[in-house]
């Protein structure tokens, strides 16, 4: 073994940029609303939310899944699916390559992940959308994956919830992408006939198609405290009406002052109060899983 | 007469009769043979344009300022029946979203669609078809209503986008288009939507879930215009052209990608040289595609229409 101070023994990293936890021991994070320091422990251990400001800082679905599901148990659903570039789209880059080097980069498929899993002991199915994946855009494959994950609630009787979080729709993939407004209420449709509960989760930020559709068609519309969220993004509305907008316009707190939402949840409760809903909707016919 | 850049050859042909015309009155010569060679030169022209039009031209053609509208298209189909239904019952009367019933033919049909308008004023009044959630709402009263009495819905679509406004967004837009998206789904009774001109975005979707969804020849549908499009990709106004080429949103591809179920022709050159013509396509289609409807089974049809939207989308399946 003469060599073998040079030949590699150990295998470099093996954790795969999607386990990758974004928050190392002994980091620190630095709330961008109150700029106050505090360990990146600590602000994990608070479901991702400034303990000083209630900053809610934004989070994907690696986050999510784990904040949800028990003990991060769940298996995800349609990993098979992927994008394609089904116009051939080029603008300042061709499409293509955006999807690729966006894959690379985020360890993603696409915009969203679907998974089944335990909720405080209950099955339910959650889909969750990734706003670095392409700004959460909403191509095909979103449109996919939550219509497979509408079928699996059918299936199996299990509630659903969407986390919304996405600037709308994609560009790059046109009327495919509109299209997928239609598709999911379409979807939506046979899981209120099939008398299971949808709860809406938007999150920051929620705009355009994606409100214009599934974000707002839950039974319950639940948003974390200062979400943005609206049909045109805030830029589009200030351009039109050529003043400035009030303060606090498009924020969850004055979508719930409008009446689109049902309510408005701290994250750290989040779980508890999702379970809590559809416990006393399904009354007992939700299904015991560990 | 208004005339696009690339309408300009027939604009002289036109031009050039005319003067034909005056010297002939003038002289006592008879033109009549020479206006003939002129007019069969503005079809032959016509021909050509329309066969090599750019996606962008399309674009122009839909948004023509002397192409029918909403109401011009129901005017003539209901031949003096129509009677137009206001307001969503909540707040007011969006004018960009009108609505009614009518016959066509013998049949009653409930008519819904975005209007523009043809002056400055109207423009202003209609809000350049642009509609606020209450025209959604009233659009959706309305085929609830239609859906009560067991009335056919035709929607025509003609709008460049929802309005971006704040009042809009404080009552609502979003919720006010999902929810109609969701509930046109199950309407029990056949929908038949016409994109006539613009069909931008969810301000078009939101009127455009049907068991038929078909586009005249010279009009665009698509997730945004191509001048937004321009501006957010490439940063600019300058590369409309090329959005329009991108985005796909002729009839043509649309069809290709399975977006739309058809086409309806329109007379040479687009409906603004000859509406009549433009209304009758229309009312030939309508005609065609109420009969088979109307002879399904409401649930059977219903579940066609939401597999056929399930159906959309493009992706790949990894092994």
């Amino acid at each position: 073994m003469a060599d073998s101070w040079f030949q590699r023994i150990k295998e470099g990293i093996t954790t795969s940029t999607r386990e990758k936890k974004e928050t190392p021991e002994g980091l620190w994070y630095k709330c961008p609303s109150c700029k106050k320091i505090i360990p990146s422990e600590e602000h994990v251990a608070n479901a991702f939310v400034c303990p000083s400001c209630d900053y809610h800082e934004r989070i994907g679905s690696i986050e999510y899944f784990y904040l949800l599901f028990d003990d991060n148990k769940f298996l995800e659903l349609s990993t098979e699916i992927m994008p394609t570039d089904p116009l051939h789209f080029v603008d300042t880059k061709n499409y293509k390559e955006r999807l690729k080097a966006t894959q690379g980069s985020t360890g993603l498929n696409d915009a969203i992940r679907t998974a089944v899993g335990p909720m405080n002991g209950k099955g339910v199915v959650i889909a969750c959308m990734d706003f670095k994946f392409i700004g959460g855009s909403m191509g095909s494959v979103v449109g996919e994956k939550i219509a497979r994950a509408i079928d699996y609630c059918i299936e199996n009787k299990l509630p659903f919830v969407l986390i919304s979080k996405s600037g709308g729709a994609r560009m790059m993939e046109a009327a495919f992408s509109l299209m997928q407004m239609a598709k999911t209420s379409a979807k939506l449709t046979l899981l209120a006939d099939a008398k299971l509960p949808f709860i809406s989760l938007l999150t920051d930020p929620t705009t355009g198609g994606v409100t214009a559709s599934y974000a707002m068609l839950g039974d319950f519309n639940i948003a974390e405290p200062g979400a943005l969220i609206g049909f045109a993004g805030p830029r589009v509305v200030k351009e039109t009406i050529k003043k400035d907008l009030p303060k606090g316009f498009q924020t969850s707190e004055f979508l719930l002052e409008h009446g689109f939402l049902d309510a408005i949840v701290n994250r750290k409760e989040m779980k508890n109060k999702l379970s809590h809903l559809f416990s006393m909707l399904m009354q007992g016919k939700q299904e015991e899983v560990s | 007469m208004n005339f696009l850049d690339f309408e300009k050859p027939v604009q002289e042909l036109l031009d050039q009769i005319e003067k034909v015309k005056q010297v002939g009155e003038k002289g006592k010569v008879d033109t009549t043979g020479t206006v003939k060679d002129l007019e069969d030169k503005i079809v032959e022209t016509r021909k050509q344009i329309a066969g090599k039009l750019t996606p962008w031209q399309k674009v122009q053609l839909s948004r023509h300022p002397d192409r029918p509208y909403t109401l011009d298209y129901i005017e003539a189909l209901t031949n003096g029946t129509f009677f137009e239904l206001h307001g969503d019952r909540n707040v007011k009367d969006d004018k960009a979203m009108v609505g009614g019933l009518g016959k066509v033919g013998d049949q009653s049909v409930m008519f819904i669609g975005q209007q523009k308008g043809n002056t400055t004023k109207m423009r202003q009044y209609r809000n350049f078809g642009m509609p606020n959630p209450e025209g959604y709402r009233k659009a959706l009263r309305l085929m609830k209503m239609a859906e009560k009495f067991n009335i056919p819905i035709v929607t025509l679509i003609d709008t460049p986008g929802a309005y971006p406004g704040l009042e809009g967004e404080e009552r609502g837009q979003a919720e006010a288009i999902a929810r109609n998206l969701f509930e046109m789904m199950r309407l029990k009774v056949p929908v038949i939507c016409i994109i006539i001109g613009e069909g931008a975005s969810g301000g078009a979707l939101g009127i455009g879930i049907g068991d038929k969804v078909l586009m005249l020849e010279n009009t665009w549908y698509s997730v945004i215009s191509p001048e937004s499009c321009s501006s957010i990709l490439w940063r600019s106004w300058d590369f409309k052209e090329k959005a329009a080429e991108q985005l796909k949103l002729t009839p043509e591809d649309m069809l290709h990608n399975k977006l739309i179920d058809g086409i309806i022709k329109e007379p040479l050159g687009g409906a603004h040289v000859n509406p009549q013509e433009a209304f009758a396509f229309v009312k030939e289609e309508l005609h065609k595609q109420l009969e088979k409807l109307l002879k399904n089974d409401p649930e059977k049809r219903i579940q066609k229409r939401i597999a056929k939207f399930c159906a959309m989308g493009a992706f790949e399946e990894k092994k």
